[in-house]
């Protein structure tokens, strides 16, 4: 059965506030004897230990990377939305609300969704508060943009590194803590397990990443902030190590994972080089507001892109949008790419990008207006593939970017096992189906600075005066036991291919079957080759090395073994939500010019998967999705 | 179009933080130019283990230039040759076919190697958490905009701030002196209204914090231009002033002057 | 500050020099590496007002001699006698310039204590690579600090022998407060010029870099002007170099000679 999910009554507007009162609070002088693991410490997990820690829990912070500022936060460049109407533009809360539900076509829940955009404007106070360096203007107020398509300007933003300075500001946040003695924090520690004692969330096994050391960790409440799962697909634009591991153990315990199959890809990465490419580069939308994306209209073109001449060059978007052309959203810009591409039309050297061509807008604005708007981009470009794109259009091809699935969780962040709790990207909680842009940041933030710390204390209170369940207890060295088997199970297979192999050979069949457009038998073939794939993993996986030390290939093993499932589990959620909705395309489901096509008559719900065992595959919940202030309407970019 | 590249490594190994290191010779065949520097790196690695040899271990995570993961010293430079780029950003078609490429972890007393070119950078950590914060308990700050910054002061901050933490100015130093690094938080915070309350004491705890673990700066400039984030060579000085300031600075006075 | 509470195992744990007790003002500086630099650069600021000021003095071996209470006298010798009978007669003669002295030896004593314990420092921070190095910022002058610092502590001891102290065995013609004629008597002979020659480049080459990074280790620093401080420190050491090394020069070569003061006397009356 699916837990209930907690949405509070009334209206809409005070849904929060009433359960901020209703919602059990711990005294002040009780919460130091409650203890807290925090797992991952990005935008999520350092607000909400620092937070926590600031209330008076004793919080325990896990990373797994040298250092908690590696997290992989600090990408993000774009911005962060806040409703604070600065701009005098008509932003308000609910707009906030209501394009965040519609950019999620309709499948987020509507009570988080309000939640995020009111405490939207706390997140600015406080990370200005923190030393944030935001943009200004010259009279010393914050700057504003209008981002990703928004009619209104309300994203906050630090240079092209937004992320990179709100993590830092809640990084320094958590590392005063640290400092104060209330957060321990545990770097190069990658938590292995979950465990659970009569159902509910008691503590993690870990392994030290440098010495080995497989170790038990006990607390009253484990939270979860570990991030999405967008490096399934191998070639994304996640970091080399983020993975869904801690989710996945979690999800192996008994935490429902919701809606896995909607993954965002963001059109304007550029395109691998060669087959050694390890990740791609996402380069800001921005770019689409002046370049113009075409490709040659005959698959065998063998010029250089500027000796094309106008009539043989196919602006899709142009020609087929006409009002929005080149600033459709990410879901339709990127699907038309790959259609050219799946065409043969693509250019490159291995056919797999489209132009993104900035030579009419040099031609009308001169080439020092483009270059002071685009500099660090064109740089950038120009630093990875060699090619300056004032004299060549850039080529771009769209790549994973951000997963909207992942564990389920009630209105208090907490999944379907009792005091786990999972905030950020590794819930499923507040984008629906698609995420607007400027909106990971805060929800990340959000959940760690405004929410989880408050409902946190709901479950607590209940358990004033328990200790937590030794680690000496039998449920502890069974999870150690078996993280050691599987440990040395990766050692023994003794194969011949490494992890990568497998994690590229995996990419493919998820990008080329669970990727921006899916069907049936696409996602069928899916599901077995997969499995196929799974089944040489573990037998002819190689893994060289010892386990006292650092070894990144055994890391790799385990990350890469939970992507084989998580990446079933992906192929049978798609297969099963047979209609098309923000980043989940079904091709079968499209309207006749080829928009997504939702069926709210039967998905309009949250899918959330119990996992069984490895033979058994999992079972899904739905949860209806129940619309009060809203009502889904079909998008429309003609 | 793309070429392919040889090349000759020395790869500094070294099996733990007690082990003796040595260099080896690896050959890094048919690389693509296209390739970064670490996909080279990935290439010879599963080259490694094809052969049944134990893969390298190099820092690296984002590849993209801010996480500060990686970093390795590549022929003398912290980085590389380019200037204003980190290991992940650099690209094979800066050198050319037939090379000899040395590549050696960061070195300093304070980053010992935990293994091949992976080395243990807790003490910049350590700096941060003796005062590289801003004591604003969330829910603390008033409206955002209730606190004018002026937009150079703002742009300045920034550029401080700008540091990705990867060490290399550690690394690049004579001394193994981490003042570009500390400068750096210390001018991102101190140069911000919100950062004035704490602004000696933080001085003090960060640069007495970071003596513990590094050297003392000389004046040589090298982290500048290793870093690759270019951070200035004026915070430096002005991280010098805020401390001998602390010194003498009496704080029941702050917000005299 | 409570203790650090990172995990074991790490070197943030393992401090190379754990703080000490703070010692009470001003001493408190000198007990980190920035105020010891920051001690550096004001005893260097010191130390460079002399040599600019004892360069500009011995410009005087140029203007030869002069009349003074109708005697002829070398100008030098005069100025000499001047910097004894400083702030006379508020000090007895010769105590201020005492004074004087006294200041420079200690900022030399602690211009060289920094030196030698921030060195050590440095050397306790560092592991070198195994591989050859490629410097880029860091130039000849700022590596070789310690070397020049040693040449001009050593030819500082050797220049006092010979023209302040006297010592029979380096300068047998010597004699107390004939300072242009001592002066040009030294210097005539080649090897002691090729002495001071050397020393000279060694503290240009010292004071080229010194003057810039004086500025960092004062925190003096103005994005307005700071394109001007290496220009200065050029410029300053250029202009010292020059100064000095025209005195072998011009003594090698003749245009100033030993001998008796002389000036015609009629032409003043």
């Amino acid at each position: 059965m699916l837990p209930d999910s907690k949405i509070p009554e009334g209206p809409l507007a005070d849904k929060w506030d009433n359960h901020k009162f209703d919602i059990k609070l711990v005294n002040p002088a009780n919460k130091r004897k409650f203890k807290v693991i925090v797992v991952g410490t990005g935008l999520a997990g350092s607000s909400a230990a620092a937070t926590l820690a600031e209330l008076g829990y004793e919080v325990d912070a896990f990373t797994f990377h040298d250092s908690p500022r590696r997290a992989h936060s600090i990408a993000a460049q774009g911005g962060i939305n806040a409703a604070k109407n600065y701009r005098n533009d008509g932003d308000s809360v609910f707009r906030l609300f209501y394009d965040t539900i519609k950019g999620g076509d309709y499948r987020g829940r509507e009570a988080n969704t309000y939640r995020l955009a009111q405490v939207s404007v706390d997140i600015i106070d406080q990370m200005a508060a923190q030393g944030v360096p935001f943009a200004r203007e010259y009279g010393g107020l914050l700057a504003n943009r209008s981002f990703g398509g928004a009619q209104v300007s309300r994203t906050f933003y630090a240079r092209g590194q937004t992320g990179q300075q709100l993590l830092l500001g809640a990084y320094q946040q958590m590392m005063a803590q640290v400092d104060a003695g209330k957060v321990t924090l545990h770097t190069r520690q990658e938590m292995l397990d979950l465990v659970t004692k009569d159902g509910e969330a008691c503590g993690i096994v870990t392994r030290d990443l440098t010495t080995g050391e497989i170790k038990s960790h006990s607390a009253h409440a484990v939270v979860l902030a570990t991030g999405g799962y967008g490096n399934v697909f191998y070639l994304s634009t996640n970091a080399m190590t983020c993975n869904v591991t801690a989710a996945w153990r979690a999800h192996r315990k008994g935490a429902y994972f919701a809606n896995p199959c909607y993954t965002q890809i963001h059109p304007t990465c550029i395109p691998a080089a060669d087959e050694f490419q390890s990740k791609l580069t996402l380069m800001s939308e921005s770019l689409r507001n002046d370049g113009r994306i075409w490709v040659p209209r005959s698959p065998d073109e063998q010029r250089r892109a500027r000796d094309i001449p106008e009539a043989e060059r196919y602006y899709f978007l142009e020609e087929k949008y006409p009002a929005f052309g080149n600033l459709v959203p990410r879901d339709v810009a990127s699907r038309n790419a790959k259609t050219v591409v799946d065409q043969g039309q693509g250019v490159g050297p291995l056919k797999n990008g489209v132009y993104l061509d900035f030579a009419a807008a040099i031609e009308r604005d001169g080439l020092d207006k483009v270059w002071e708007r685009y500099s660090n981009l064109f740089e950038m470009y120009e630093r990875i593939t060699g090619e300056d794109p004032r004299e060549t259009p850039m080529r771009i091809y769209p790549a994973t970017h951000y997963t909207m699935g992942g564990l389920w969780v009630d209105y208090n962040l907490m999944t379907s096992v009792p005091g786990l709790y999972a905030c950020g990207e590794a819930n499923f909680s507040d984008h629906g189906a698609n995420r607007l842009g400027a909106s990971a940041l805060m929800q990340g933030l959000a959940d760690g600075y405004f929410v989880l710390p408050y409902t946190i204390g709901d479950s607590l209170a209940g358990k004033l005066g328990t200790d937590p369940v030794s680690t000496d207890d039998e449920v502890f060295q069974a999870a150690e036991a078996d993280v050691r088997g599987r440990i040395q199970k990766f050692l023994s297979i003794g194969g011949t291919k490494s992890p990568d192999y497998f994690h590229r050979e995996l990419g493919k069949l998820v990008w080329n079957y669970i990727g921006m457009e899916r069907d049936q038998n696409g996602l069928e073939k899916a599901i077995s080759e997969i499995r196929a794939l799974r089944d040489e993993f573990w037998k002819d996986l190689r893994v060289l090395g010892n386990t006292d030390t650092i070894n990144s290939s055994l890391e790799k093993a385990g990350r890469v073994a939970d992507f084989f499932e998580l990446g079933e589990l992906m192929a049978r959620d798609a297969l099963d939500r047979e209609e098309s909705c923000g980043g989940h395309f079904r091709s079968e489901s499209q309207t006749e010019e080829g928009e997504a096509l939702r069926d709210d008559d039967n998905f309009q719900h949250v899918s959330a998967w119990e996992w069984h065992d490895m033979d058994t595959p999992q079972t899904k919940h739905a949860e209806e999705l129940i619309f009060e202030e809203v009502t889904p309407s079909q998008r429309s970019y003609k | 179009m793309s070429t392919t590249l040889n090349l000759t490594l020395q790869v500094w190994r070294q099996d733990g933080p007690d082990a003796a290191g040595r260099f080896e010779t690896y050959q890094a065949n048919n690389i693509p130019d296209d390739a970064s520097f670490l996909e080279m790196l990935d290439v010879v690695n599963e080259d490694l283990i094809e052969n049944g040899k134990v893969p390298i271990e190099f820092p690296h995570d984002c590849r993209e230039g801010i996480c500060g993961t990686c970093g390795v010293m590549i022929n003398g430079r912290a980085h590389g040759q380019e200037k204003g780029t980190a290991t992940c950003q650099l690209h094979m078609r800066k050198f050319n076919d037939g090379d000899t490429i040395a590549i050696e972890p960061w070195r300093a007393a304070a980053f010992p190697v935990v293994r091949d070119l992976v080395v243990d950078r807790s003490p910049m950590d350590a700096i941060i958490q003796a005062g590289g914060y801003i004591t604003a308990p969330t829910g603390t700050g008033g409206d955002a905009n209730d606190t004018p910054i002026p937009k150079e002061a703002a742009d300045s901050a920034m550029d401080a701030a700008a540091c990705i933490g990867c060490g290399a100015c550690v690394a690049a130093c004579p001394n193994s002196a981490a003042q570009l690094f500390t400068s750096a938080k210390v001018w991102h915070l101190n140069s911000l209204p919100q950062g004035q309350p704490e602004r000696y004491k933080r001085a003090e705890a960060m640069v007495e914090t970071m003596e513990q673990f590094f050297g003392s700066c000389t004046n040589h400039g090298e982290c500048s231009e290793a870093c690759p984030k270019e951070i200035s060579l004026d915070f430096i000085a002005y991280m010098n002033r805020d401390y001998i300031k602390s010194k003498r600075f009496n704080r029941k006075l702050a917000g005299q002057g | 500050m409570a203790a650090p509470t990172l995990a074991r195992g790490k070197s943030a744990q393992r401090p190379i020099r754990p703080k000490r007790r703070e010692l009470p003002f001003p001493l408190n500086l000198y007990q980190t590496a920035v105020g010891k630099k920051w001690v550096m650069a004001v005893t260097g600021l010191m130390l460079l007002g002399f040599v600019v000021f004892h360069a500009l003095g011995n410009l005087k071996l140029y203007l030869g001699a002069v009349e003074h209470n109708g005697e002829a006298v070398w100008d030098i010798d005069l100025y000499g006698e001047f910097l004894r009978e400083l702030l006379v007669p508020l000090f007895p003669r010769t105590y201020f310039l005492w004074l004087l002295r006294f200041g420079l030896m200690g900022a030399f004593a602690l211009h060289i204590h920094s030196a030698f314990t921030l060195t050590r420092m440095n050397q306790s921070s560092n592991s070198r690579y195994q591989s050859k190095r490629d410097w880029l910022a860091a130039n000849f002058a700022s590596r070789s600090m310690r070397v020049t610092g040693v040449i001009v502590s050593l030819y500082i001891v050797f220049h006092l022998a010979d023209l302040t102290w006297g010592l029979s065995a380096i300068s047998p013609d010597w004699e107390r407060g004939e300072i242009y004629n001592n002066l040009i008597l030294s210097l005539g002979r080649w090897w002691v010029a090729l002495i001071y020659i050397g020393a000279n480049i060694a503290l240009c080459i010292h004071i080229f870099h010194g003057a810039w990074s004086m500025f960092q280790s004062l925190g003096l620093n103005n994005p307005r002007w700071n394109s001007l401080r290496r220009s200065v420190a050029a410029g300053l050491a250029g202009a010292i170099l020059l100064m000095n090394l025209s005195f072998p020069i011009a003594i090698l070569a003749g245009v100033v000679e030993a001998g008796e003061p002389e000036v015609s006397l009629e032409s003043n009356e």
